[in-house]
């Protein structure tokens, strides 16, 4: 029954991306886009990878689809040309389909324990996580301790995008138009039913990320998906109330502050270690007993990504919902 | 107790499936906009309820019966407010809603 | 089963392709950042495939678990990272494209490469 249920979905993936590919009308395809990120964090979950599936649902299906609606307000909403070179891409295209199809058969067999990708290293992270860090969820404890030096740097990534837009987009052309843009009934001021219910929404939806903040350790979660979310019930604020109100609400000083600290935060753990005599990000020497070193080691850890993710998140929408529309 | 509980809950997700079905066909075969969103909505409001009670039934007295009801709760509140949304969104566009073949047939009359 | 794991190999193939012809053939700037997502998600999708093991289940540790058997979570913690990074780089992406409509007033990518010629 899984194995029918499983080649539905993915049947419906490659549906859904013909749609996409085909579509001139860019809202659509945005919104198809969204749809493919929720079938695909439906296959995750099947696939026995629920962290994963949790952040392509947050990130994926929500924040991504905001910031290409958010372009997309800002450019044009249909494509005028469709394609260019139409033959010769198709051709090229389905013979690399054809050389990659025939790599398939070489490929391990479906959920083989034999398989290489299953000796070694993994079943050595599986047996040593109890010993060295003793936290139920091992992907957290691989991302967030055998791994850190690896999150270290994707932290920093999300903070350079995050610096990046801010650049790009923060010279505003025109500020005096959007003053009077403000005054004309920006948001969903008037319609009072969405208005209602955002507002009575944006507090359970800040208290669900800060659960899956710090239930990271114990079921799938984390500082991403946290970050995510947070960051998404602002968003929401900001759709149903104005962009204005929200950055009233969280200002954009303290949205940078929210960057730089997370990452200083994951930094100034890992240069903690070296401090208190060991190597850097090693977490057992931050307390008396190296297992609650870890485990605090995790958890501020985690807190600098959710800070870093939540504020570059935040101020890319800004970035995209203040620019004056030319 | 337990063959009836596994009873119980085959009846109320089979309902659910039926009620999804049902609107995935109403949303394909509806003459405009206005009817399709109203088909869709059966989906989001009896097809939830039915499939997630089906599933509390079968989690039994755990956390998770309150997580699905928690889960519940959101759906109810969330899908007829984005229903409303699309619909106000579509009559600002300018989508009419009009019934087509049957409005022209009361009007002539 | 076989058939199962194949029929996700060739998913990949035949998603790592669509966004791939969507960012070569398609002119407009979007459409190709879209294309670079889907080829993301398809290469998201291979990794995952990979990691399952028959028979076993997410990798959290539960108390009074007898001879457990996981899947692999080393992809996972790797995907993990690439879908934030793949938000990334779409994000700046965007702010480009925002960026070249401002200044070139269009965003096919032949109307762009004229205006540059003259």
């Amino acid at each position: 029954m899984t194995v029918l249920f499983g080649i539905f979905l993915l049947t419906l993936l490659v549906i859904t991306a013909v749609a996409i590919v085909q579509t001139r009308n860019l809202f659509v395809a945005v919104m198809l886009l969204g749809i493919f990120s929720l079938l695909i964090a439906l296959n995750f979950f099947i696939l026995d990878a629920a962290d994963v599936a949790l952040t392509e649902a947050a990130v994926g299906a929500g924040i991504s689809t905001v910031l290409f609606l958010g372009a997309l307000a800002l450019t044009s909403e249909r494509e005028r040309l469709g394609t260019q070179h139409r033959w010769l891409s198709l051709v090229v295209v389905t013979s690399a389909t054809l050389v990659v199809l025939y790599a398939t058969f070489d490929k391990p067999l479906f959920g083989d324990p034999g398989a290489p990708v299953h000796q070694h290293v993994a079943p050595w992270y599986l047996e040593k996580t109890p010993e060295y860090i003793d936290i139920p969820n091992v992907v957290t404890a691989v991302l967030g301790s055998f791994r850190g030096y690896d999150t270290l740097g994707e932290v920093f990534v999300v903070f350079t995008a995050g610096i990046g837009v801010m650049f790009l987009l923060s010279a505003h052309s025109g500020g005096a138009n959007r003053r009077k843009q403000e005054a004309s009934g920006i948001g969903l001021r008037e319609h009072l039913i969405p208005r209602v219910v955002g507002r009575l929404l944006v507090p359970f939806i800040l208290l669900f990320g800060l659960y899956v903040q710090f239930h990271g350790d114990y079921g799938p979660g984390g500082g991403f998906q946290a970050g995510a979310l947070i960051a998404a019930a602002f968003i929401l604020y900001a759709l149903v109330e104005g962009e204005e109100r929200t950055l009233a609400a969280l200002p954009q000083s303290w949205l940078n502050a929210l960057m730089v600290s997370g990452a200083l935060l994951y930094g100034g753990v890992g240069l903690a270690g070296i401090v208190l005599g060991s190597s850097f990000l090693d977490y057992s020497v931050l307390s008396a007993d190296p297992i609650a070193g870890q485990h605090l080691g995790i958890i501020l850890i985690e807190a600098g990504v959710g800070m870093t993710v939540t504020g570059v998140l935040l101020s890319i929408f800004h970035a995209f919902a203040a620019r004056d529309q030319a | 107790m337990d063959i009836f509980l596994n009873l119980l809950s085959w009846v109320l997700l089979s309902a659910g499936g039926v009620f999804v079905l049902i609107g995935g066909i109403g949303a394909l075969r509806m003459p405009n906009l206005y009817t399709r969103m109203h088909a869709a909505s059966v989906t989001d409001t009896m097809g939830a309820v039915l499939v997630l009670t089906g599933v509390m039934v079968q989690a039994g007295l755990t956390l998770a019966t309150i997580k699905l009801g928690a889960i519940l709760i959101f759906l109810l509140i969330t899908s007829p407010t984005a229903s409303y949304a699309l619909a106000s969104a579509a009559l600002l566009a300018g989508i009419k809603p009009d019934a087509g073949q049957a409005a022209d047939r009361t009007r002539g009359s | 089963m076989e058939l199962l794991g194949l029929y996700h190999y060739w998913v990949f193939a035949v998603l790592l392709m669509i966004g791939f012809y969507a960012v070569v053939a398609k002119v407009n700037l979007v459409k190709k950042l879209i294309g670079v997502s889907l080829f993301q998600a398809a290469v998201f999708l291979l990794y995952i495939t990979m990691s399952k093991v028959t028979g076993g289940t997410a990798p959290i540790l539960q108390e009074g678990m007898v001879d457990p058997v996981f899947s692999n979570p080393l992809p996972q913690v790797l995907i993990l990272t690439a879908i934030v990074v793949g938000i990334s780089t779409t994000a700046l992406g965007l702010g480009i494209v925002v960026r070249i409509k401002e200044e070139y007033g269009t965003i096919e990518e032949h109307e762009i490469q004229e205006i540059d010629r003259r």
